[in-house]
């Protein structure tokens, strides 16, 4: 089955301290494992596309790397808003013929978990969200997704729209083989002008702080006597 | 006159605690905004869950009670919602941020011409604008965002609000529903669950939180026995879900559930920031953790340095004996 997966640049949130160092969003690289090794018996296309600025081009490399067949740089400012991001994909993707469309269950910046949902919306497909597994069934695609309560598999009639989670499997790093060819394949890049944000984000703060808490240290009976302590004394939890 | 509606998730045919604390923050603001406040269930026992959403302050209350919507399947819900979305005209959906919330709003916001606010930790009204604060950055930070547009979807993490009670005379409204399954373009085949999937974590008062420092199946069983010494439900890192010792529904954090009890205990989790953004909100937390520079320290009221295998038998005997 022909996949284009829907891949965006995130500050890497796990660093202490932001440096401006960008990375592909875990998710996105997760959809691209999945449509690697859904792939791999036929051969055929797994391609990219990205909405972003001029700095962008190194996560598509990135991807490419992983051993995407060739990507599609919408070239805008910064997107953020995942109306403005659906609405251009949607452009995009109405000019081209694929069965599957993936994207990250979430931004993981943002968190916000729409672009996905909203491009189906647009694009009038089917789909599922918060998918851990996939499987090609035919012409149809099998979806597992958590849910609230266990995992619900679903079949998708192609073509369609899946977000993926990062519990689907672990990304592959990409080789050094993979890297020397990422940099003869094709990227399209693509002037584009960003919609209109739907939500405006301001301020950004630091969330309230907890209070400093106490770290127990010796014996374990000891530990355990005071935290059970303080468990009923202090907090009033027990 | 506007209102406010509460799309109510439901699950063994109760409002989700989850839903109630989303009703009980937009009565309050529909009360400050002369608003009215309005109430959304969907399912074949919606009629029965109407007396449960009026006792929480909404005075309509629009159901749809179609067999179809029994399992979460996403085409007839965005068309259930589409339909009470067009008698109602709110300015503002709330409802709490479950799987099923988190699966339709944005495909329905795409439908209806909304502007999404998803899983905010606040929401307000003020003059033409919506606006709210949402945690971003693996919950590091917490960014205010707002929209004036005419129509807004608000998801709530669970925890931001007390649930109440405010009873109003209230009458259910039964909202026409025709849905085609031919065009569905999906089928849902079944749905898998393991021990302990039914169980709410957002409901609980208590979490018991494994991590990959709980590494068998002893470990397993000493973690089960302090939730059952403590009424709690159980949690777990997304490490310890992929050897396959808990669910993947219990998993908390980024990418999974967001909680905040009364008392979490995080017992052989390092704490990463993918795994602190689902429970620092937690009111009380211990942490037991053999690695005392575990970054889950950081983060907890009571941190017990030490191996759990030692430490749990003594905590459960201790907390049996005075929980008696
Ligand atoms: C995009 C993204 C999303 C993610 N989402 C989530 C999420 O939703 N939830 C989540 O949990 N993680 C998530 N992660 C993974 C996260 O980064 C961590 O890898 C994970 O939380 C680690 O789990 P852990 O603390 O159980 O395991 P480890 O990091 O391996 O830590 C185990 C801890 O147990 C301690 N320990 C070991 N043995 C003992 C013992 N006998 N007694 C006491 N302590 C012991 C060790 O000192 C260590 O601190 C996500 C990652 C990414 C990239
Ligand atoms: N700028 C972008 N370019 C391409 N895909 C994007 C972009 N922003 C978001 N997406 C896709 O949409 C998913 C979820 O987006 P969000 O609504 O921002 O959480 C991401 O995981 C990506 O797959």
């Amino acid at each position: 089955m022909k996949f284009c997966v829907c891949i965006k640049q995130v500050p890497d949130v796990q660093a202490t301290v932001q440096t401006g160092r960008m990375v592909l969003n875990a998710y996105d690289a997760s959809a691209v494992e999945e449509a690697l090794v859904l792939n791999e018996p036929t051969g055929d296309p797994v391609d990219l596309v990205l909405v972003g600025g001029p700095g962008a081009t190194e996560t598509i490399r990135k991807a490419l790397a992983m051993g995407a067949t060739g990507a599609t740089h919408l070239v805008t400012e910064d997107a953020t808003d995942s109306h403005a991001v659906a609405l251009l994909l949607s452009d995009h993707f109405s000019q081209a013929d694929y069965d599957v469309i993936l994207t990250g269950k979430q931004s993981q910046d943002s968190d916000a978990g729409l672009a996905g949902s909203m491009l189906a919306a647009r694009l009038n497909l089917p789909y599922a969200t918060n998918a851990v597994g996939l499987a090609i069934e035919g012409e149809k695609l099998i979806v597992t997704r958590q849910g609230d309560v266990g995992q619900e598999v679903i079949a998708l009639e192609t073509p369609c729209v899946v977000t993926c989670s990062n519990d689907m499997n672990n990304p592959r790093i990409p080789a050094l083989k993979g890297i020397m060819a990422a940099k003869r394949k094709p990227i399209t890049t693509v002037e584009a002008t960003l919609p209109e944000p739907r939500t405006v984000v301001g301020a950004t703060m630091d969330p309230p702080s907890r209070e400093p808490g106490v770290k127990l240290e010796g014996e374990p009976e000891e530990m355990v006597a005071d935290l059970v302590r303080r468990l009923d004394a202090e907090a009033g939890v027990i | 006159m506007s209102s406010i509606l509460v799309f109510c998730s439901v699950q063994e045919n109760r409002i989700k605690r989850s839903s109630l604390e989303v009703m009980s923050r937009a009565r309050q603001l529909a009360t400050e905004n002369g608003l009215s406040l309005g109430a959304a269930i969907l399912g074949s026992h919606a009629s029965s869950l109407v007396s449960e959403a009026t006792a929480h302050g909404a005075s309509q209350v629009f159901t749809v009670s179609d067999p179809v919507l029994d399992a979460h399947v996403n085409a007839p819900v965005i068309a259930a919602l589409e339909g009470i979305l067009t008698t109602v005209q709110p300015r503002l959906m709330v409802a709490a941020s479950t799987e099923s919330v988190k699966d339709v709003l944005g495909a329905l916001a795409v439908r209806t011409d909304a502007a999404v606010l998803p899983d905010v930790a606040s929401f307000d009204l003020a003059g033409d604008s919506v606006v709210c604060e949402r945690p971003v950055m693996a919950a590091k930070k917490l960014a205010a965002t707002h929209t004036t547009h005419p129509l807004v979807f608000v998801s709530v993490r669970s925890g931001s609000y007390e649930a109440s009670e405010a009873p109003v005379d209230g009458e259910e409204v039964a909202v026409p529903f025709h849905f085609d399954p031919a065009t569905l373009g999906a089928t849902l085949k079944e749905i898998v669950t393991q021990a302990g999937d039914t169980v709410d974590l957002s409901e609980a008062r208590v979490v018991v939180a494994a991590g990959r420092g709980v590494r068998d199946e002893a470990g397993r069983a000493l973690v089960q026995q302090l939730a059952d010494i403590t009424g709690a439900a159980i949690g777990a890192s997304r490490a310890v879900v992929e050897t396959g010792l808990f669910p993947a529904t219990a998993q908390i954090g980024q990418t999974g559930k967001v909680v905040s009890p009364d008392l979490y205990f995080a017992i052989g989790i390092s704490g990463a920031v993918q795994h602190t953004a689902g429970m620092a909100n937690s009111r009380i937390i211990v942490a037991i953790n053999k690695d005392p520079d575990a970054p889950i320290f950081d983060v907890a009221t009571y941190g017990l340095v030490g191996d759990c295998f030692t430490i749990l038998p003594l905590l459960n005997a201790a907390l049996r004996e005075a929980m008696a």
